[in-house]
């Protein structure tokens, strides 16, 4: 296909993309999961692309690849709670990856570009998030080529072993090749993560053949090296070595499996059990509405895994997480994001502090762990959210999670029944953020007296909450109408580029951490780098890579 | 007409507004105490036969009778809606005109109104102490028939603030009685209405040159697509033409007398009481250099900005053919590198000048009066208007000295004429000299004509202000 016929396919509007999976309909990966051990094979099917116009060869990637990865890693967690090892492998010959599909990149919108590595970022996050906090060690079994995207695929893993057959190489070849960066963390895990002395890995990151055996291990660009008659072997004996360095899987994992999503789409919105997203495209606006849990939180731990994935807690994460990806990829035109919560406060509450007594059992722990990956989404969804709360509503616990990330918070101070705000168990460094702080902590950096004096139980009203610097303003409510109108419509029209640059400054205050480096660094300069004419110009290295024609640079440094 | 609507004349449905009510009636107090205590000084409890607006009726707007001016009803008045009104220029034209803020803009349009609204009480605070000298009970009227318009335009854009910015205009709402003219501390926003004005002439030129920037702010205003600023000033244009005849038959009564007296021989008025020309030609430069300066920078990105987005247009928007303004250019001459030199500037930027133009031939006609007035005693002499470019403090002529032509001067130059040029120390004395209080009905100072006619029908020797 030439490639004007490619780029017409691909800005057509494409229809919108969809996150849910499951193993059964993978078609690029495919999952063993019996005993401690299990193993994640790529095998990309070439024809099998998101979008039409570019064929996946050599186990390439795009984001329906990474959807079903992403899909995979939860499930392993979620539904495997006994594995303690995945062993990342290729179907291939000869090729483990060769990462994300050049031909997809190109073709590709600047917004898809960046919403493609935030979400393969955020996937790589969840691997090392589930070695850190579940105990499942990743092993990346490179049995050949592994290049681009697909050497940073390995360095979220534990351990990376690579085949020495005197031609498998790893490689960062995006700077030479595309005149674009590694961006799904792989400059950033080199130095920070695998402790690559920064000189050899500038030689590393310039050299698009890679390094092949034994300077690759010499240099720790990978941990051990297999010739390719024992490589099989080896590759059993790190990964059982992995899985018996992590602790035990708790003896009552017996795992849950996550169902389906099921939500009911319109033209209008989403419309999932507790979480409406709904669209007002004439105003540029979403609103994301959560609603408080209404049966009753299970007693014990084993009412809690019979209730399983129909947790509260748990389903609502999950529905919060696919929405917030829809509105990531489907409406870039809904500039603000308006957060409510409807239902019985009081109901959250009574869930949060049950969710707390179960919280050494493996599913409550879980689900913690699960919440607050969507909420670190949402940290990272590049759209201005403004948290409101009308008479009577009260952000809770959970829930009063989603105003502490918001951009702003307004309050409506009732006459006869204010909004308010009320903190419990989940406020206290239960969700932390990127940067290691909890939102409180992140809210009033450097003042841990007073993050620490909103503990659980601590409820106010409108105004208190103002004062006290949980919430924005509290307008009363002859105000509120007109106030939010305003504020909402004026946030609308600042430049949409300003916003996302200007709240991912203010969003996260505190600590660098290996992420808020990969999202505040490599990605905010990947993204100049994708709007730069070296990379995306006529004779830029990115649109000119595989055409007859070289790529021309515009030598000035900035 | 309930109780409230009778203690705040509106059409403004105040007494079915909740929240309007409850905003304005935690302001009413605070702007009473500040009338007592800025207002004017020493005839709080006298009765003034003063004009209150009462509705928008073109026949019947207003009603005339004794007031002490504590108890003057400011009320709140906006022009009647037109049907189906349409922006009229910038990048909006043709649409619909905006009923409610829009977000994108509440920053600018708060300030545009908080800009305007500082305006009105500083001129009451500048004027406080003037009533003590006034030269006849017909001009004391007058200043306080002034001063509570100024109160009630403050009120115009009170209610703007209160109706439409919610929490952030109640408190620039509060902040305009906060504000003091002259306060070291907290001052007016222009520089021009921290001044203070102590004598009558100064008053009237006041009334006749700052007054009338007003009346160009306020036309540009009634232009804006935000639709109750826009029948809000509209409204406070009926009251401000009066105002500005204060203050050009005010300055017309000083010249009437000064001819009369030279008309009969005496070649030196200053010396039997009144003011010589010269020294009136000296107030009208400076006043009228400073009140042009009101009106911004010749090249302004804000009045660009404001214009683009439908906020202020140019006045009578509607006679002009082109309301886009995107093309044209407008040319001026600026002082470059020792002389004078012709700058195009695109005409959006040029807004304020554009403004100004119309500003300049208003005021134009008012000396053409002036002089009509010295044709008729027979005198040769003339009074005018300085060029544009003179003793201005702000915009692209400030850092650059010009005579009263517009010529390019030196600093030497300057030094040296600048007493021909503007007020002195010795003008002020001899206008401080003047200043004396008449209080009998129908007596006029001595450097004063009497004007033609009375107050709404009553003869000139009537008590319009029943002193205590």
């Amino acid at each position: 296909m030439a490639d004007h016929d490619r780029r017409a396919l691909m800005s057509a509007a494409p229809p919108p993309i969809s996150f849910e999976t499951r193993p059964g309909r993978y078609r690029h990966w495919r999952v063993e999961a019996e005993g401690p051990v299990a193993s994640l094979t790529l095998a990309v099917d070439e024809s099998g692309g998101l979008r039409p116009g570019y064929p996946l060869k050599l186990n390439s990637y795009d984001l329906g690849v990474d959807i079903e990865l992403a899909d995979a890693v939860e499930r392993f967690r979620f539904e495997h709670p006994q594995v303690r090892c995945v062993v990342f492998r290729s179907a291939l010959d000869r090729v483990f990856c060769s990462g994300a599909n050049i031909f997809m990149l190109a073709g590709s919108s600047h917004g898809f570009k960046v919403n493609f590595c935030k979400f393969t970022n955020e996937t790589r996050l969840g691997i090392e998030d589930a070695s850190r906090h579940s105990g499942q060690r990743y092993l990346a079994a490179l049995s050949g080529a592994c290049a681009g995207g697909g050497y940073e695929l390995a360095l979220a893993a534990d351990e990376i072993l690579l085949i020495d057959d005197g031609a498998s190489a790893i490689s960062l070849p995006e700077a030479p090749l595309l005149g674009v960066l590694p961006g799904t963390g792989g400059l950033t895990r080199l130095v920070d993560k695998r402790r690559v002395r920064r000189d050899r890995a500038d030689v590393f990151s310039t050299l698009a053949e890679g390094i092949r055996g034994r300077r690759a291990l010499e240099w720790g660009l990978v941990d051990g090296l297999a010739p390719r008659s024992r490589f099989e072997e080896g590759v059993r004996e790190r990964a059982a070595a992995l899985a018996a360095s992590a602790p035990g899987p708790p003896p009552e994992a017996t795992g849950v499996a996550l169902d389906d999503l099921e939500p009911e789409e319109s033209a209008d919105g989403v419309r999932y059990r507790h979480v409406e997203l709904t669209f007002d495209r004439p105003a540029r606006t979403a609103t994301l509405l959560v609603h408080a849990p209404e049966d009753p939180f299970p007693q014990d731990a084993d009412a809690l895994s019979a209730v399983g994935a129909s947790l509260w807690h748990l389903r609502m994460a999950r529905e919060l997480d696919d929405a917030l990806c829809r509105l990531r990829f489907n409406e870039p035109q809904l500039g603000v994001v308006l957060l409510r919560v409807a239902g019985d406060p009081e109901a959250v509450a009574e869930a949060d502090r049950r969710l707390f007594r179960l919280g050494k059992t493996w599913l409550a722990r879980e689900t913690r762990l699960r919440l607050a990956r969507t909420l670190r989404r949402l940290d990272q969804t590049a759209r201005s959210f403004f948290a409101l709360a009308e008479a009577g509503e009260r952000f809770t616990g959970t829930l009063a999670e989603l105003l502490l990330a918001a951009d702003r918070s307004y309050l409506c101070d009732d006459l006869d029944r204010p909004a308010g705000v009320a903190l419990t168990e989940m406020n206290r460094g239960a969700c932390p953020m990127g940067n290691g702080l909890s939102r409180l902590e992140s809210r009033f950096l450097g003042d841990s007296e007073r993050a620490a004096a909103f503990g659980p139980g601590v409820a106010f009203e409108a105004a208190e909450a103002e004062a006290r610097g949980l919430a924005t303003f509290a307008p009363d409510d002859l105000d509120w109408e007109d106030e939010i109108r305003v504020a909402v419509e004026e946030r609308a029209r600042f430049s949409p580029d300003a916003m996302t640059g200007m709240e991912a400054s203010l969003r996260f205050a505190g600590p660098e951490t290996l992420e808020t480096k990969i999202f505040g660094r490599l990605s905010a300069w990947q993204n100049w780098i994708f709007q730069r004419p070296n990379a995306m110009g006529d004779r830029g290295a990115l649109t000119t890579y595989g055409r007859p024609e070289r790529h021309a640079f515009d030598w000035e440094r900035t | 007409m309930s109780e409230l609507d009778s203690r705040i004349p509106n059409n403004v449905g105040l007494s079915h507004d909740r929240r309007l009510q409850r905003a304005l009636l935690r302001w009413q107090p605070a702007f009473l105490d500040w009338w007592r205590e800025m207002g004017p000084e020493g005839f709080q409890g006298d009765e003034v036969l003063l004009r209150t607006a009462v509705s928008v009726e073109p026949s019947g707007w207003s009603h005339f009778d004794f007031v002490r001016m504590p108890e003057y009803r400011w009320g709140i008045f906006l022009a009647p809606p037109e049907a189906d009104r349409r922006i009229g220029f910038g990048d909006f034209a043709g649409e619909p005109v905006w009923r409610a803020v829009p977000g994108e803009f509440r920053t600018d349009l708060r300030r545009l109104i908080v800009t305007q609204g500082d305006t009105e009480p500083a001129s009451v605070e500048q004027q406080r102490r003037l009533g003590r000298t006034a030269p006849s009970l017909y001009d004391l009227r007058n200043l306080f028939q002034v001063n509570v318009e100024e109160g009630r335009h403050l009120w115009a854009m009170v209610y703007l603030l209160h109706a439409h910015f919610g929490r952030d205009g109640r408190e620039e709402a509060d902040a305009l009685l906060e504000r003091t003219s002259g306060d070291v501390d907290r001052p007016r926003i222009l520089q021009a209405f921290n001044e203070p004005c102590d004598d009558w002439l100064n008053f009237y030129m006041f009334t006749m040159f700052t007054d009338r920037d007003g009346k160009y702010q306020l036309m540009a205003l009634a232009e804006s697509a935000f639709d109750p600023l826009s029948r809000t000033t509209r409204f406070m244009l009926t009251e401000e033409a009066f105002h500005m005849s204060v203050g050009e038959t005010g300055v017309g009564r000083i010249v009437q007398r000064t001819a009369d007296l030279m008309a009969a021989g005496d070649d030196h008025p200053e010396e039997n009481g009144a003011f010589d020309l010269g020294l009136l030609q000296r107030h009208i430069n400076f006043w009228f250099a400073a009140s042009l300066d009101l009106f911004g920078s010749e090249i302004s990105s804000n009045a660009a900005r404001y214009f683009a987005s439908g906020l202020k247009g140019r006045a009578r928007e509607k006679r002009r053919t082109d309301h886009a303004a995107l093309d044209g250019v407008y040319r001026m001459l600026v002082a470059d590198s020792g002389s004078l030199r012709e700058r195009e500037v695109p005409l959006r930027n040029a807004m304020n000048e554009v403004l100004r133009d119309d500003y300049i031939r208003d005021c134009e006609r008012g000396v053409a009066r002036w002089n009509r007035i010295l044709d008729q005693a027979g005198i040769g002499e003339r009074l005018r208007l300085p060029n544009r470019r003179f003793h201005r403090r702000i915009g692209v002529h400030a850092d650059h000295r010009f005579d009263p032509d517009g010529n390019l001067i030196g600093e030497a130059e300057w030094e040296e004429r600048r007493a021909d040029w503007l007020p002195t120390e010795a003008d002020r004395d001899v206008v401080r000299s003047r200043m004396v209080r008449v209080t009998e009905p129908g007596k006029m100072a001595h450097w004063i004509a009497a004007p033609r006619r009375g107050v709404h029908g009553r003869p000139l020797d009537y008590e319009y202000v029943r002193l205590s």
